[in-house]
């Protein structure tokens, strides 16, 4: 069969291309090596457990997984809505959501001040009531949850596309009722997406900086992420900031492990 | 295959001689006959006065361009001691400059030039009826401040013991344009930023004079450095910002003369 011919030559790129490649990879590769290289190992258990290091890790812990919880919340049926419903204007719909993922985090920040603040849109009454979100921790999850949402959105409505709607259609065809369909049929088809989504949302949320600066301010144990406080450190302790950045890193480095390494198992 | 091959060394080959290129164009510059491109790194605050000066440095002096590197101080004074190219570096207090000095970067002794104060601002309608400092270090009272970290956070701290309140803001921002945005788009009742700040903001804030504020004077140096490229017109520039023409300009922009 020329099927099997085919199969035999391995696909190679160009080897020119490859030496780009790997220059590329030095782009992505060698701030990390630096960045490690810079860091003084006999300093780092101290600078790693003063008391504002173990307050902003502990804050940005707390938001991220709060942010993340009520990613999924709002997205799954968000990105369901975006595949798996007909409407006018979907496909803009769809671009729209992810207009968090493109615009600087700063602008995300404003926008959210504009919406949620005192004299905001929404924030104007709320104030009103007597809720204030500025300077709280719930500013700090909501500007992680704007920013964050798009990936899980994104991840889901991969999942649910390539897998089509064959399988669901059967089930309903059967006399199943949508939320059955929806709770065995459905989810089971997004798990992949759902896994990698989810932590690369979680991620996303504990990267956070431009939006929580400017919407939620800094202040340590209340609004002062990890983030924030590798930002402040370099004013006066560069060394103090490497070394909470590493650990930022060495956080990041755990969760894409984690999404890359169950992704590959779940998809062959 | 091939010529994708061919073309990608073509295209690296041509890159090559443009690098090269870019190096020997600065080098160019030092030519006497030639035109200088200055560069100085500048706080912040001082953005819209040194751009003026710059502006009547050049006019003074053809053939001299003056280009500004505006950033927080102790941004700037990793840049310098990092090597990044630089004549002059006036800075937002004496500690970040001392650490340039430390660092060897630094042509001589640095100069004061400038002084700033604190100052309390609201947004314009003031909705949480603030008068004194006292006021804003009540509680309820969305306070905004600069972090200890930053020199404005040093002058804050001095501020509160001259005043003897003990201040409890909801936030502590690092640098003093983050405090005035949180006033100007009214998260916060009350932000603790320098007259001049306050004098660029303009309607946007109410200003409340502090009975203090002489407390916490911060002051500004200004240095050529070492590694300057143009060690003459950078020594021109620092006398001009001393002098009366730059003293005028400084004083509109609400600095006080150190």
């Amino acid at each position: 069969m020329p099927a099997s011919v085919t199969r035999d030559v391995p696909v190679r790129p160009p080897r020119a291309l490859t030496v780009v490649g790997v220059l590329g990879a030095a782009v992505i590769l060698l701030p990390f090596v630096a960045l490690v290289a810079g860091v003084d190992l006999t300093r780092l258990p101290r600078l790693l457990t003063s008391p504002a290091a173990l307050d902003a890790l502990g804050l940005s812990l707390r938001t991220s997984l709060t942010a993340t919880a009520v990613c999924l919340v709002l997205g799954i049926p968000l990105a369901l809505t975006l595949t798996r419903l007909e409407f006018p204007g979907r496909s803009v719909a769809r671009s729209l959501v992810l207009l968090p993922l493109v615009v600087p985090p700063v602008v995300g920040g404003i926008a959210l001040t504009e919406a949620f603040g005192r004299r905001g849109l929404v924030g104007e009454h709320l104030h009103v009531l007597g809720i204030e979100i500025a300077f709280t921790t719930t500013a700090v999850v909501m500007a992680q949850v704007f920013v964050s949402l798009p990936f899980l959105v994104v991840a889901l409505e991969g999942s649910l596309q390539t897998r089509g709607e064959a399988h669901e259609r059967t089930a309903l065809s059967l006399g199943a009722s949508p939320a059955r369909t929806f709770r065995t049929v459905t989810l089971p088809l997004m798990a992949p997406g759902l896994l990698a989504g989810t932590v690369l949302t979680f991620a996303r949320a504990l990267g956070e900086f431009g939006a929580t600066i400017t919407f939620a301010g800094s202040m340590q144990g209340t609004t002062r992420t990890l983030p924030l406080q590798v930002y402040l450190e370099r004013e006066t302790d560069s060394e103090a900031a490497v070394a909470l950045s590493l650990l930022l890193v060495v956080v990041a480095l755990a969760v894409i492990t984690l999404a890359y390494g169950r992704k590959r198992v779940t998809i062959s | 295959m091939r010529a994708r091959t061919t073309a990608l060394l073509a295209l690296a080959a041509a890159s090559a001689p443009m690098m090269t290129g870019c190096t020997g164009g600065s080098a160019a510059q030092d030519t006497p006959a030639g035109d200088v491109t200055l560069t100085v790194f500048a706080a912040a605050s001082l953005t819209d006065a040194f751009e003026q000066i710059g502006e009547d440095f050049e006019a003074e002096h053809p053939g001299v361009t003056v280009r500004f590197n505006v950033a927080g101080s102790s941004d700037l004074v990793q840049q310098i001691i990092a090597g990044a190219p630089a004549d002059v570096f006036a800075s937002a207090d004496v500690p970040t400059m001392d650490r340039a000095v430390g660092a060897g970067a630094v042509s001589g002794a640095p100069r004061p030039f400038a002084t700033n104060v604190l100052t309390l601002v609201t947004p314009p309608d003031n909705p949480a009826g603030i008068t004194s400092l006292a006021d804003a270090a009540a509680e309820g009272v969305n306070l905004v401040a600069c972090a200890p970290q930053v020199p404005c956070g040093q002058a804050t701290a001095a501020l509160a013991r001259a005043s003897g309140l003990a201040l409890d803001p909801v936030s502590e921002e690092s640098s003093v344009t983050d405090v005035l945005g949180k006033v100007t788009s009214g998260e916060a009742d009350a932000g603790l930023v320098y007259v001049t700040d306050a004098t660029r903001a303009g309607d946007a804030v109410h200003t409340v004079d502090l009975e203090h504020a002489r407390s916490a004077v911060n002051t500004y140096p200004i240095a050529a450095l070492a590694e300057a490229e143009h060690p003459g017109p950078a020594d021109a520039f620092v006398e001009h910002v001393l002098g009366a023409q730059g003293q005028e300009v400084l004083g509109h922009a609400g600095f006080g003369h150190p």
